[in-house]
């Protein structure tokens, strides 16, 4: 019995070991996608990334691959930090050892880059942020950032739903048109942004009348529970705002269940954000009506202002991506094309 | 207690009594400002309304707080990994009925391997508990870290959808069944849990092993194998209510599914009036706390609270709470019952 015992404490251990072992040769520091030749005209950038926790950042993660091909003229090398700032510092650090051409930081936090930038400043490296900005009282210590205008995209989703509700043949500037959104995690910046975007321009129609704004926490599972809840506090909702493409999932979800309907042949309009991928397929099954884009392909933005800085011109300090607008009757054409 | 005559007992001191009245203090405030907030009508063919709402949603926190009373009880430590493991377990369930239109294993396969799943992380917990004597925090930290990273390899780091209708009837409604799923499912797990340890010896071992684990090895009970039990057994409570969530869904998002809930799971059994030391415990106080927390999150919704506010109304009830329990009110509240019953008891005198 007891050497029974230890022989299964033994597996075990064993057990964890393997698990925890698994886990940690996933990290998979730095990996080169580039030739290793150094003199041979390359442009060598190194890519810092935050990790691989969504199908955005995957995304985000193929298009500077793609973009940055020897074809190109790049040696590309990129270190993927799973979601830790320190893996971040350090890979910064090992590329200036290296001594790339450009670095690219997308950032995990906000906060605390001022050290390390400062050594890429003092080597000579230009530091272009994508996605995330910094915190920092000294501009100088990136050349460029590279990212989505969250304001913006809540300035799309007025039109957009302006223009979702013309498409059901509802004037968007007659009659109450109420409306609930359900937010993001509170003080996140896609959060903020979309929220206070949203709401300033949807003053163009004061008939619009926003109910009621609870945070779902970008997650499909808060956000039905939340919807459930707008459902019975107001019975005749005519809009929901979904700051993300999970909650707007988690509002149809309990808006079907309430046994009402929504989509463009429904009673109430959704209009969500991001454009993921199942979004396409939610506007596909006619359960939603609009989603405004968040782009994660900065890889060609980015080889720009590279391209534009060889060339010893000057760069905006701040560029914005490029967004559309996805409406539900263009998604079956659309989707093919979607990368994420 | 001194008290044995169980006939005399005022209702006061049965120790589900603060634990509803807690409860109850969270509904009545409905009452005042939510004036519909227990109307319930049929819609759809289901029962519908903010009550049907709080028992729909608390389910997944009951089975957690089952689970984690037994722990508690038994090691006089908590679990802290029982959210990550309800993400394993619903990963591993998705990714084994794969994204297609059909499922690529039966149905009852992949729940099968989720409850797996699910016991064999109790098992790495309660052995290490119970056998290696590692702190229950410490031991379980390991799973609260490695879980959501395991759970991300099984899924690929993907957001995996199901598509046939079916896989969402655990966690939302089976069609002509005029209440939630979930519902069923905890008061199903909660009653068995409840006649094992009320019929058998087990809830007494649990609760002696708590006491003190020594002297009830000394007396016979093997206090490892009971500790050990308890982890599996909670381990699986996890999975079950990642198997809900990921239902509830009809997705596995390894990041989000059950995200905090160890701390919930964690308050439900310490609103419940149980001692987080070990020992003495009530299944249904935790019962009652898991639909506490849910039925204030409710409340507050209703109450159309901003998001931003939330975290501070949640924080204050729950202080108020935790403390009315606190022994040292406790204590307050029976000096100030002994000074007024003496006080009438010589007022009785001086009237003879």
């Amino acid at each position: 019995m007891n050497r029974f015992k230890k022989i299964i404490s033994l597996m075990l251990i064993l057990a964890l070991g393997i698990v925890l072992g698994a886990c940690g040769s996933g990290s998979g520091d730095t990996s080169s996608k580039g030739s290793s030749g150094g003199g041979d005209g390359l442009i060598y950038v190194g890519f810092v990334q935050v990790g691989a926790e969504s199908d955005w950042r995957m995304a985000n993660t193929k298009s500077m691959q793609d973009t940055f091909t020897e074809e190109n003229g790049f040696k590309f090398e990129m270190v993927d930090a799973q979601q830790k700032t320190d893996k971040q510092i350090t890979a910064i650090r090992d590329f200036i050892q290296k001594d790339v051409d450009y670095i690219v930081l997308a950032p995990n936090t906000e906060a605390g880059w001022d050290t390390v930038l400062g050594e890429a400043k003092e080597a000579g490296i230009p530091v272009i942020i994508v996605d995330r900005m910094i915190q920092t009282n000294d501009d100088s210590l990136f050349t460029a950032w590279v990212g989505s205008n969250f304001k913006q995209e809540g300035y799309d989703a007025v039109d957009a739903l302006a223009k979702a509700l013309e498409n059901k043949g509802i004037s968007p500037t007659e009659g109450e048109i109420k409306i609930v959104t359900l937010q993001g995690t509170m003080g996140s910046s896609a959060q903020i942004g979309r929220t206070d975007g949203f709401e300033e321009k949807m003053k163009e129609y004061p008939n619009w009348k926003m109910l009621d704004r609870q945070s779902g926490d970008f997650t499909q599972e808060k956000g039905q529970e939340v919807m459930e809840s707008f459902l019975k506090s107001y019975p005749d909702i005519d809009v929901v705002i979904a700051e993300n493409d999970n909650m707007a999932f988690g509002a149809i979800n309990a808006i079907k269940t309430a046994g009402k309907t929504c989509g463009p042949e429904g009673d109430i309009t959704i209009v969500s954000f991001d454009a993921v991928k199942a979004a396409f397929e939610s506007m596909i099954a006619g359960d939603m009506d609009v989603s405004v884009e968040c782009n994660p392909l900065h890889g060609p933005r980015v080889k720009g202002l590279i391209e534009k800085l060889e060339a010893g011109e000057d760069v905006d300090k701040i560029a914005y991506v490029e967004e559309e607008v996805f409406y539900a009757k263009d998604a079956a054409d659309i989707i093919e094309s979607r990368e994420y | 207690m001194k008290n044995l005559n169980i006939f005399k007992k005022p209702i006061y001191q049965y120790s589900l009594f603060l634990p509803i009245v807690c409860l109850l203090l969270v509904l009545i405030v409905n009452l005042i400002q939510t004036p519909n907030f227990f109307k319930i009508t049929v819609q759809n063919g289901v029962l519908y309304g903010f009550i049907i709402d709080i028992l729909n949603r608390s389910s997944g926190l009951v089975i957690l707080a089952v689970g984690m009373t037994l722990v508690v009880a038994s090691s006089g430590g908590t679990d802290i990994s029982v959210g990550a493991v309800s993400a394993l377990a619903g990963a591993v369930c998705i990714a084994a009925l794969g994204t297609g239109a059909t499922y690529n294993v039966p149905y009852i396969v992949s729940i099968l391997l989720a409850l797996i799943m699910g016991m064999a992380c109790g098992t790495v917990n309660g052995y290490l508990v119970s056998y290696m004597k590692v702190q229950p925090m410490v031991a379980t930290l390991i799973l609260f870290t490695a879980g959501r990273g395991i759970a991300q390899l099984v899924t690929g780091s993907f957001i995996l959808y199901v598509k046939p209708e079916q896989f969402g009837y655990l966690g939302n409604f089976i069609p002509g069944v005029p209440l939630p799923t979930p519902f069923f499912v905890a008061a199903f797990l909660v009653f068995i849990t409840w006649i094992v340890l009320d019929k058998t010896p087990l809830g007494m071992y649990i609760q002696s092993v708590g006491i003190n684990r020594d002297a009830s090895r000394l007396v016979g009970l093997n206090s490892k194998l009971i500790i050990f039990f308890t982890y599996v057994f909670c381990g699986m409570c996890a999975a079950i209510t990642g198997l809900i969530s990921v239902s509830r869904t009809m997705s596995i998002d390894a990041n989000n599914v059950g995200l905090y809930t160890e701390l919930d799971a964690i308050l439900a059994v310490a609103i419940g009036g149980n001692s987080l030391r070990g020992g003495k415990f009530s299944l249904f106080g935790s019962v009652i706390g898991a639909i506490t927390i849910q039925a204030l999150t409710t409340t507050l919704y209703a109450m159309q609270v901003s998001a931003d506010q939330i975290p501070l109304y949640k924080a204050v009830v729950v202080i108020i709470i935790v403390s009315l329990q606190s022994p040292v009110v406790l204590k307050w509240f029976k000096t100030i019952k002994g000074k007024l019953s003496t006080r009438s008891h010589q007022m009785v005198k001086e009237a003879k």
